[in-house]
């Protein structure tokens, strides 16, 4: 931890110590604490920096930088810890501060696609081992001795001969004046003291205490509060509003619109700003708002969804093709077709989205918010709105989840309009109401599978056709054109079937979309998987010999189903009225799998154990990736079998945690989480592989136990019908 | 005015008698740890507790919590409640956690009432307090190793 810390604003700071430019390390987020905090002056003039993600003050004081974003994934951990590896310091000896974004901490500062880990893995441990031969060639300069005789251990170089030491803190000066090495010489995995061991995370005790700080807990002298008003028709437009009562209730300031910009879906909002947060909620209740609109009051899920069944029988864009699938079908002596229906979501992650903004004298931005990317707040703001992007600065915290929810900065525009109008800093809240109303949603995907077997039952062609509107809302789309994110890994499943033709027909909705956790796989792997089941059921095989007879060449596919096999004692007969079920997945972001075990209960079942896999190649953080992959299962059960969004009359039905859901406390299976990390040449991600195969896996395991196939979620658990 | 006692402190509070405890807490007293998550009681993010019980903020009038000792995150110190707090982290409990002020004031509460609490007492208990990152399985863990410790 800092020593002695004073919270004062940067730009203050500046003014009153006259420092600006380089060498000068400022602190930006420290330990624990999102509020910005500046080291006292004399530490910060005695921080060298080795990198501009490790500085190391005379001290002996380490600070390393973690680029991605907290989100509950755990990168506060695994991302500094590939530096201290290298670096040779134990990560509890270590200040880790977050980055918002700046230019001199390179692009990629985002939390998003399981990415952190293994996009870095390699390049931060480089980063860490630099700095370790720049700590080493000081010491043995500043003893005259040869590179070769000295070693770093436990923040020190030490001189093997003679067994003296010097400090990181004595070395620090010194190495920072020496230039980085370009290929330093990685530690062998075998030495390693921090990855690959279940290291306790350093934000968790801080998040046991009410200490930890996220984007809603940020406060500035002369903040005001607001809460905005959006179409409850999504898509409407604002003609015009009556702001006479709202005025009138108690500590209300001002009155004012905004526009919230999420890509091309942009709406026009009214925005009660007052002294505390509860008059804003009391004003806004007081609004009177006309809206048109523009004929989004007939739309309705029902209709929509009929919308989508006829657009099935579109032929589509192809996604992938091999072999000829079309005679092969036709040729098929055994043909089996199904339909699948998935819905459209809401992220709702507990922290409710919510921006503080400042706009300030000399085009300036300053915001404080909980975001996923940080970067791409500085640029958008930048280019929306004239500033130039060293003129935003954005104040990072622990992100109260993300789920992919922020990776949209719809909300940061909304604060930093308001603040340019009324001239003070302006923290804009949207209700749990707004947040599961508003979207942005994960969009439905709905899936035409088709397959011919052969008379032994081997599958020999295959379809997947996928209906769903683009993540990104696009409404003039090129129909001849597939779509990868809303395919997404349909066309990359091992499974050895000879033709093959995979297709993705565009169906437009008007709604405001959004990636949500594992993206378009957590909707397509549960149809894919339940049909390969089906397949499986028709041509009369056990599930997982049927997805391993498919599977003759080695692979990391077969590997984590032959692990699931194991761990789940798969080929072990289950008591009279239990069933099993298999599903993985894999795609852009990893591979995962489960079995999960079910048993009836009534008119619906009782899932009574959960068995997941997730192939990473190398893993970093053991314990935490079991966080993961539990966390994730218990996600993938709450789209499952709760809620889902729907609309009535161009309004979403659902508003708030009573109509849309969550898995609690007393419906959490157990889940078992087995990790393969054999090594091999690429790293896996963990975030978000272990939530698409868990749907299809549960609904196989119901389909064993009942025989009633599940084709449409969410569904009851308890009422199978 | 309303006065309020939270964590053994006396605070005066300008609010509307009907505004919840909660934006008290937050906005007015400025102990942050407390948590807006439904505003209805749904989901526990806001749980405090108010002369010993645990007690959803976000949907208790101010006026009704004056005169009574409220308890908030920042303010628990008791052997309980520290047991609970070291099995959160001896166990990796919280993921993003937004939600882990409430879970640990309701785990506390339990724990007060129940010093040894079976699988179906957590589930009552803990039932009022949801988990977007699913941290339920070590939730149980955590309460179950928390009664251990204070045995």
């Amino acid at each position: 931890m800092n020593q002695s810390t004073t919270q004062i604003n940067r730009r203050n700071f500046l003014r009153l110590t006259g420092i600006t430019g380089a060498g000068l390390v400022m602190g930006l987020s420290s330990r624990a604490n999102g509020v910005e905090m500046v080291e006292n002056l004399t530490n910060v003039l005695e921080s060298f920096e080795l990198h501009p993600l490790v500085v190391i003050e005379k001290s002996g004081l380490i600070t390393i930088y973690n680029s991605k974003p907290e989100i509950g994934q755990g990168t506060f951990q695994s991302i500094p810890a590939l530096i201290a590896e290298e670096l040779e310091v134990s990560l509890d000896k270590v200040t880790i501060k977050q980055t918002g974004g700046e230019k001199k901490f390179g692009p990629g500062q985002s939390a998003g696609g399981s990415a952190s880990v293994r996009t870095s893995y390699m390049n931060l441990r480089k980063v860490g081992a630099a700095a370790r031969e720049m700590l080493i060639k000081a010491a043995a300069q500043q003893w005259n001795v040869p590179v070769e005789e000295c070693y770093a251990a436990d923040a020190s170089v030490f001189h093997r001969p003679s067994g003296k030491s010097l400090s990181y803190g004595a070395l620090a000066e010194a190495a920072s004046k020496i230039e980085a090495p370009k290929n330093p010489t990685l530690k062998d995995p075998k030495d390693f003291k921090i990855l690959g061991k279940p290291t306790p995370r350093p934000d968790i005790p801080s998040k046991t205490d009410g200490t930890a700080k996220f984007g809603i807990d940020a406060s500035v002298p002369g903040m005001v509060y607001a809460s905005i008003e959006r179409c409850p028709v999504l898509g409407s437009r604002l003609v015009s509003f009556d702001a006479t009562a709202a005025k009138k209730v108690k500590g209300v300031i001002a009155v004012e619109t905004c526009e919230r910009i999420h890509g091309v879906y942009k709406t026009e909002g009214v925005a009660v700003i007052a002294e505390n947060y509860w008059a804003a909620l009391q004003g806004r209740k007081a609004l009177a708002v006309k809206w048109d609109h523009q004929g989004f009051d007939q739309f309705n899920s029902k209709e929509y969804e009929q919308s989508l069944r006829a657009a099935a029988k579109e032929e589509g864009a192809i996604d992938h093709q091999q072999g000829n699938f079309d005679k092969a079908f036709t040729d098929a002596p055994v043909k089996v077709e199904a339909f699948y229906e998935t819905p459209m979501v809401s992220h709702s992650p507990i922290e409710p989205m919510n921006c503080l903004a400042s706009w300030q004298e000399g085009n300036k931005v300053e915001i404080w918010t909980s975001t996923q990317v940080p970067g791409r707040v500085i640029g958008d703001i930048s280019s929306t709105y004239g500033v130039p992007a060293e003129n935003v600065k954005v104040n990072m915290f622990f992100n109260g989840g993300g789920f992919g929810r922020r990776l949209y900065p719809d909300y940061v525009h909304e604060a930093v309009q308001l603040s340019k109008k009324v001239g003070r800093p302006v923290k804009s809240i949207w209700t749990r109401e707004d947040d599961t109303q508003q979207g942005p949603f994960r969009p439905v995907t709905y899936s035409a599978l088709k397959a011919g077997l052969d008379a032994n039952g081997k599958a020999i062609a295959f379809q997947h056709k996928v209906i769903a509107p683009t993540l990104d809302m696009q409404k003039n789309y090129d129909k001849t054109k597939t779509n990868g994110t809303m395919t997404e890994g349909i066309s990359e499943q091992k499974y050895e079937i000879e033709h093959m033709k995979n297709l993705y027909v565009h169906h437009y909705v008007h709604l405001p979309l959004a990636a949500w956790r594992a993206v378009t796989s957590t909707t397509l792997a549960f149809s894919h998987e339940c049909f390969i089941d089906e397949m499986a059921v028709t041509a009369k095989k056990d599930p997982m010999a049927f997805r391993l007879g498919m599977l003759t060449k080695d692979s990391d596919t077969k590997n984590l189903l032959n692990k699931l096999k194991e761990v789940s004692n798969w080929d072990k007969p289950l008591p009279a009225g239990w069933g099993r079920g298999v599903a993985q997945y894999e795609f852009f972001a990893g591979l995962g799998g489960f079995v999960v075990e079910v048993s009836k209960k009534g008119t619906g079942v009782k899932i009574q154990k959960v068995y997941a896999v997730i192939d990473l190649g190398t893993v970093v953080n053991p314990d935490n990736t079991r966080a993961q992959v539990e966390g994730a299962a218990v996600m993938a059960l709450t789209a499952a079998i709760k809620g889902g969004i729907s609309f009535d009359k161009g309004k979403t039905v659902q508003s708030n945690y009573h109509n849309n859901p969550l898995v609690r406390i007393n419906e959490m299976p157990k889940v078992e989480v087995h990790i393969l990390a054999n090594g091999g040449p690429t790293i896996k991600g963990v975030g978000e592989p272990g939530l698409p195969p868990f749907a299809p896996a549960l609904c196989n395991a119901i389909y064993a136990a009942t025989g009633k196939r599940i084709r449409r979620l969410p569904f009851d658990i308890n009422k199978i019908v | 005015m309303i006065t309020l006692n939270i964590n053994n402190k006396s605070y005066e509070v300008d609010a509307s008698p009907e505004m919840p405890l909660l934006w008290a807490i937050r906005d007015m007293v400025g102990l942050t740890g407390t948590k807006f998550g439904c505003g209805i009681a749904q989901c526990g993010a806001c749980t405090v507790h108010v002369d010993g019980r645990p007690v959803r903020s976000c949907s208790f009038p101010v006026a009704a919590a004056a005169g009574k000792k409220i308890t908030t995150i920042e303010g628990l110190n008791e052997r309980i409640a520290e047991a609970v707090q070291k099995a959160w982290v001896e166990l990796q409990v919280p993921q993003c956690g937004y939600c882990q002020s409430g879970q640990i004031m309701s785990a506390t509460a339990l724990l007060k009432t129940k010093p040894n609490p079976t699988d179906a007492d957590i589930d009552t208990a803990m039932q009022g307090n949801l988990c977007r990152c699913g941290t339920y399985q070590r939730i149980r863990s955590a309460i179950h190793r928390a009664a251990e410790m204070i045995k």
